[in-house]
């Protein structure tokens, strides 16, 4: 019998620190078998945010830095221009690219930054305990919207992929979702081809992952990816908004 | 012939792969891990198809298929 499914190389032993059912592990592992497949772990420096993945240095089995809440997308640009060889990634969250770090993604993405941008959408503030984040839904119960969100003073949930994909410099951005094996291998195939974009220096690269977060939605996992299915994909398309064909 | 290995210490009992095996034969134990959280097992493993869609969505790594 030979060994068809297992932990990538990219992956150190240490196990992951998220709650149970928490789809940062999956969102993890596809990335670190997207970096197997190409060959790269040694040649390639992440960029941690702060969040619940502010530990994910210990699990990526690359060379890793931590930037300031939000900055990842500034930290990995110095990276990647003085050292223009090695494949460079942020792994960011909602609260830490939609929200603190706007002015850094938005910018890396219209000067074309030839890095690739993991952002993990789970519609609310983990690692703080469940505040509500600009990728909340309308009506969505959080901790600082306990009477659901209400558009008139907390505005409408940002679309990150849409917003970027109007940028002319985005080589390539999509939406994907980690809620069932189908969209799992889908999530795989677009994060390869972002990390592709990179190494053929086409530009900027965002995968955003729709992913739950069980403990703050107040769901047990399997209710969680139901909901992601139910609420957040009519609200997020999947899909590619933007390629490298696009590209000026 | 297929046949799947859970690290039982990476598990934390979250039961998603439980919820993606087409064949129903993922179950939680009723031991306990060193976590405290009772970690899936298989049964009925001839049954197995390799499929590994239960490796796919554990979060945490946990499961190895064979094939």
């Amino acid at each position: 019998m030979k060994k068809v499914f297992g932990r990538p190389e990219s992956l150190t032993e240490v196990p992951f620190t998220y709650c149970p059912g928490c789809h940062h592990g999956i969102a993890h592992r596809l990335v670190a078998e997207v970096l197997d497949e190409f060959k790269v772990r040694e040649n390639t420096i992440g960029v941690c945010p702060v969040g619940c993945s502010v530990f994910a240095y210990l699990f990526f089995n690359v060379d890793m830095i931590c930037a300031a809440h939000g900055r990842a997308p500034a930290t990995a640009t110095g990276i990647k221009r003085v050292k223009p060889d090695s494949i460079v990634f942020t792994y960011q969250g909602d609260g830490d690219l939609a929200s603190i770090g706007t002015a850094e993604i938005v910018h890396a993405a219209n000067r074309g930054e030839n890095i690739t941008v993991i952002f993990i959408n789970n519609a609310i503030y983990g690692m703080t305990g469940g505040q509500m984040a600009p990728t909340t839904l309308v009506g969505q119960v959080t901790q600082t919207s306990p009477y659901g969100r209400d558009p008139k003073t907390m505005g409408y949930p940002i679309k990150m992929a849409e917003m970027l994909s109007t940028l002319k410099r985005a080589a390539y951005i999509s939406r994907v979702a980690l809620n069932k094996p189908a969209n799992i291998i889908k999530a795989k195939k677009s994060i390869k081809k972002a990390f592709q974009v990179q190494l053929d220096k086409k530009g900027f690269s965002m995968v955003e992952i729709l992913s739950t977060c069980p403990t703050n939605w107040g769901l047990s996992p399997i209710e969680a990816s139901k909901w992601l299915e139910e609420n957040m994909i009519p609200y997020f398309p999947l899909g590619e908004f933007r390629t490298p064909e696009e590209v000026a | 012939m297929a046949k799947i290995v859970i690290d039982e210490e990476r598990c934390k009992g979250c039961e998603l792969c439980l919820a993606a095996c087409p064949k129903h034969i993922l179950v939680m134990s009723e031991n306990f891990n060193k976590k405290g959280y009772h970690p899936a097992k298989q049964i009925n493993p001839e049954e197995c198809t390799g499929c590994a869609f239960c490796a796919m969505t554990c979060p945490d790594v946990a499961i190895e298929v064979f094939k």
